[in-house]
């Protein structure tokens, strides 16, 4: 593994095993992500983008999921061989999570405090004392006003906003390497959203942290990343720089998805160009491009045989048979 | 590398937008998926077929035996123990337990499922009103509710129970006698127990009315009436029947529990309940009074009991199809 | 065609006429019985028109209470006070007649695409219920021809019309709500931010819908959202909301090049714009603090805690904290209640 990779991705794939079938939600993605990066992976609801990464973490139910195949190098170290244990010293000290839903990720009858304390002392063994420092320090950081008080507040005192500043504390408390925030806006107002995308902007350079941040939100992307991954179906179908993906997709589901936004900085009253169909339905076995029956550009190899994720530009990588600049077969 | 066409004739021009949407899947109704779920689950699919058994056995041996052959008295064969002739064996008066327990079930069976009747339509109605309504009907309604369930339900069986059975007469019904006392413990029955099942219903009437649904019927114009009936009540049936067949078993474990007291139904019909008080001073000498009737109680509730967590499985209204 | 679709040019009237709504709860506490402690003032004084034809956007965050406001002009709430008129129905004063007839004009499309089918009917039940209520067709037969009609007017085969909702998906789904709206054939719809909970790609389907039906059909929309690039592409002219009242409402265009309000800027500032160097070149407003509660809402400009204009500029925030500030029109067409504008 490349010295400069903190996270290395290979032919990921994870199924989780219902009743009514076998749900194919990630089907043999690869990804690296350098140090001090921030990527962005996007894709609609469904096309396996935070399976992923709880696939890497391992937090994913084992049954009815079942992590198929591939391999999640961190720092040389295969995660997803990795032993339970390994696995609970490396989450949330060298790799934190936060949640669409701070809610949920907070446990309600325990105050503020006491839930960063007892992170701090299980992961960095402080003591009480220098625990209780710490995490008046890391509410400062993120933000949160009269930070002493609040530490005996409880997560329902909290508003939205205020809730996943907390959790963004809890997350960097014991300084991880790479922070994963699954959709940490989208519950948000807009306002309070800005607000938090300044807090994670300011932090990453403070704290030099390498950041994954997922979302169906292409604002918050072009806000956020400076490369990107879009996903569809439990497969990547683009990867590029920030302003390569947004000037110039190059796989037919991100230029769709673009055209179907609508634009707030523009005058003229165009109509939306939507994306005929829907998502697919991931209990069948992917044969073929998924993205087939949405598709402008479809040709006979499509329907056959999913096409690889090949390089197309500098650091820009697609996954079509189709070359979309001068629309004929690659 | 590969051939250039542009367009396989197997798929449509690009016209998508001018073609409405289908779908690939066959219908599928809520009665459907509900019974796939139930299916899914053993011990239910054991209890329903425990309970045709016990229903099979009780009614269809109506056909074998006669009510005469239950209340026959033969003195020379009292107490006997089980034998060829007499497969559960007799009881202290010669009576064959066997058809006893076919009759007796027919009647506990019987008072389970009206007793469970006279509750759903108290408790359902009570429920509803409160749930949908609110307000000072709710109050009033629910302090109402409370109170009945402050009476203990045992004591005031006892007393109704004794002094009413006496006073009413016997009932002629499908050219059958009952003792008048079965209606008593119908009725008190269902007039204690409706209270938890108008909680069930006017927890959930309080949760569904929060629907946009309810909303949107509410802005068609739809009148009130055919909200609580149509909106409503089709999306709190679930718990409704899962209440109700677990208040039959429950119906039918009182039963059992006033009549071995000896305040409840009256000989000469017999009940499995009425048949344990009878083998209260014999438990260890003739152990086949208690053990048949007892076991089928036993087997009875249990078979509800499995059959009521299917079913709650089944028409939970949280699992969805993806 | 019939009265229920004013043409612009025979009714210079607008078809919806709010003024001065509010709408309160009640906040009750004590054991037995429970007695009035407060209440949240939800929609604390708004007025707008709508013309006929028009799509009025009403936009604002979480606890303004736009989705109230919806749902209080078409009387599904009991409004505290002020007046609504739609379609030269009083909402305020009807009686139960005239608000029958009003269900009939006036109808609305819901958020959740889940909650807002009956998951115990077929489709054909939903879209059929206001045909059925209204008594608008002489029997079963004709009914269910009318319901395959706006099955295909909004892109569903009708070949589904005995399928149950949760066969369908989330978009789907909310065609079904739309058809069900349509079924009456209402003048006025109030969308009540009927795509947000929907992927992106099928957004753009349902808004494109909307739009197709507006000019085939000459509806009216109240279009209640938070997402302001849908919001500008969608209406004609849009209303900001803050903790129930309006502070600024113009004409489409005019608010997103010139908004004048503080709040408005620093809500527009706020949405990121799926270009990235754009973003880049962008001067943000980060506001501070939370949206304070509707129970009590700041004295004077509700907005003056957290307005970095009320809050930075020299003599300012005396008069904002203490004087609610006066409705003006600043441009034509364009209307702020602001003190420092």
């Amino acid at each position: 593994m490349k010295p400069e990779l903190l996270l290395e991705v290979k032919n990921l794939q994870t199924r989780f095993h219902i009743a009514e079938g076998t749900v194919h939600a990630v089907n043999g993605i690869s990804f690296s992500l350098k140090f001090g990066e921030t990527i962005a992976v996007v894709g609609e609801s469904g096309c396996g983008k935070s399976v992923t990464m709880m696939s890497v973490l391992r937090l994913i139910p084992i049954p009815p999921g079942e992590i198929a195949a591939g391999q999640a190098f961190y720092l040389g170290r295969d995660l997803l061989q990795a032993s339970e244990a390994e696995m609970e010293h490396i989450r949330g000290k060298e790799i934190a999570m936060v949640f669409q839903d701070p809610m949920t990720s907070l446990n309600p009858v325990l105050t503020i405090g006491r839930q960063l304390s007892e992170t701090l002392q299980v992961h960095l063994g402080m003591d009480k004392q220098q625990a209780h420092q710490r995490a008046i320090e890391l509410l400062d950081m993120v933000g949160i006003p009269d930070a002493a008080r609040q530490l005996k507040d409880y997560p329902h005192q909290f508003s939205g906003g205020m809730r996943q500043r907390v959790m963004i504390a809890m997350a960097l408390a014991c300084e991880p390497s790479l922070l994963i925030a699954d959709e940490p806006t989208t519950a948000l107002d807009v306002t309070i959203q800005a607000q938090i995308i300044e807090l994670v902007q300011h932090l990453r350079e403070k704290l030099n942290m390498t950041v994954i941040w997922i979302t169906h939100d292409l604002g918050v992307v072009a806000e956020i990343a400076e490369r990107v991954i879009v996903m569809y179906a439990g497969f990547i179908v683009e990867e590029a720089l920030v302003d390569d993906l947004y000037e110039e997709p190059r796989h037919p589901y991100t230029e769709a998805l673009l055209a179907a936004l609508p634009r707030i900085e523009r005058r003229r009253d165009q109509r939306l160009r939507s994306i005929p169909g829907a998502p697919p339905n991931l209990l069948v076995a992917p044969k073929g491009c998924p993205f087939v029956p949405r598709c402008e550009y479809v040709i006979d190899r499509c329907l056959v045989e999913m096409p690889p994720l090949v390089q197309v530009g500098r650091d820009h990588r697609s996954a079509c048979w189709v070359d979309l600049t001068t629309g004929k077969p690659r | 590398m590969e051939s250039s066409t542009t367009q396989p004739a197997s798929l449509p021009p690009k016209a998508f937008q001018l073609i409405p949407d289908d779908l690939e899947t066959p219908p599928l109704t809520l009665g459907q998926l509900a019974w796939r779920r139930f299916r899914r689950h053993r011990m239910a699919i054991f209890g329903a077929i425990l309970m045709i058994l016990i229903v099979l056995y009780t009614f269809g041996g109506m056909l074998i035996f006669s009510e005469a052959d239950a209340n026959f008295v033969e003195t020379g064969v009292r107490l006997q123990p089980p034998s060829l002739e007499h497969p559960f064996g007799t009881d202290t008066i010669g009576r064959d337990i066997l058809v006893r327990t076919i009759y007796g079930g027919q009647i506990s069976i019987l008072i389970g499922l009206t007793a469970m009747v006279v509750e759903l339509f108290i408790g359902v109605t009570i429920g509803a009103l409160t749930g949908y309504f609110g307000g000072k009907l709710d109050s009033i309604l629910m302090r109402l509710t409370e109170a009945v369930l402050v009476i203990p339900q045992i004591f005031l069986l006892l007393v109704m129970a004794k002094y009413f059975s006496q006073s009413i007469p016997n009932i002629q019904l499908l050219g059958r006698t009952f003792s008048g006392s079965v209606l008593v413990i119908i009725v008190v029955i269902g007039v204690t127990t409706w209270p938890y099942l108008a909680r069930i219903v006017r927890a959930q009437f309080l949760s569904v009315k929060e629907n946009d649904f309810i909303l949107a019927a509410r802005a068609t114009g739809t009148s009130t009436y055919e909200i609580i009936f149509r909106h409503i009540l089709p999306n709190s049936i679930a718990p409704i029947i899962v209440s109700a067949t677990l208040s039959v078993a429950a119906a039918i474990t009182l039963e059992a529990y006033i009549s071995f007291l000896g305040l409840g139904v009256r000989p000469p019909t017999a009940t499995w309940g009425n048949m344990l008080e009878g083998a209260y001073n014999y438990v260890e000498s003739a152990w086949w009074l208690w053990f048949f009737p007892g076991m089928l109680i036993a087997l009875t509730v249990l078979g509800i009991n499995f059959l009521g967590d299917g079913l709650r499985d089944a028409l939970d209204p949280h699992s969805r199809t993806t | 065609m019939d009265d229920a679709h004013p043409t612009p040019l025979d009714t210079p009237e607008p078809l919806v006429q709010v003024l001065d709504l509010k709408k309160y709860f009640p906040v009750r506490q004590g054991l037995i019985f429970e007695r009035e402690v407060g209440s949240v003032k939800a929609v604390d004084g708004i007025s707008f028109d709508i013309q006929p034809g028009e799509t009025l956007g009403l936009v604002g965050e979480s606890g303004c209470g736009k989705t109230t406001a919806g749902r209080t002009i078409l009387g599904l709430y009991p409004l505290t006070s002020g007046s609504v008129m739609i379609s030269g129905i009083q909402i305020d004063k009807a009686k139960k007649a005239e608000m029958q007839i009003l269900r009939r004009k006036a109808q609305m499309i819901f958020q959740d695409p889940y909650a807002s089918l009956n998951p115990r009917w077929t489709v054909s039940a939903i879209i059929g219920e206001p045909l059925r209520v209204h008594k608008l067709l002489p029997d079963v037969a004709a009914r269910m021809e009318m319901v395959r009609e706006l099955m295909f007017k909004v892109g569903l085969s009708p070949r589904l019309i005995n399928r149950f909702p949760h066969e369908f998906s989330g978009g789907q789904r909310q065609r079904i709500g739309v058809a069900r709206a349509l079924a009456s054939n209402p003048a006025f719809i109030v969308c009540d931010e009927p795509i947000s909970a929907l992927d992106v790609s099928i957004q753009a389907q349902v808004v494109n819908l909307l739009e197709d039906l507006q000019d085939q059909l000459g509806l009216t929309y109240l279009f209640i959202a938070h997402d302001l690039s849908m919001v500008r592409h969608i209406c004609d002219r849009v209303a900001v909301m803050y903790l129930g009242v309006i502070v600024e409402i113009a004409e489409r265009n005019e608010l997103y090049e010139n908004p004048l309000h503080p709040y408005t800027v620093a809500l527009l500032s706020a949405v990121p714009i799926p270009d990235p160097k754009k973003n880049r070149s962008r001067r943000r407003i980060i506001l501070t603090g939370d949206v304070p509660s509707p129970i009590n809402p700041p004295p004077g400009c509700r907005f003056h805690p957290r307005c970095p204009v009320a809050q930075e500029r020299k003599g300012a925030l005396a008069r904002c904290s203490q004087v609610v500030p006066e409705w003006r029109e600043l441009a034509a067409g364009h209307w702020v209640a602001c003190h420092e504008v």
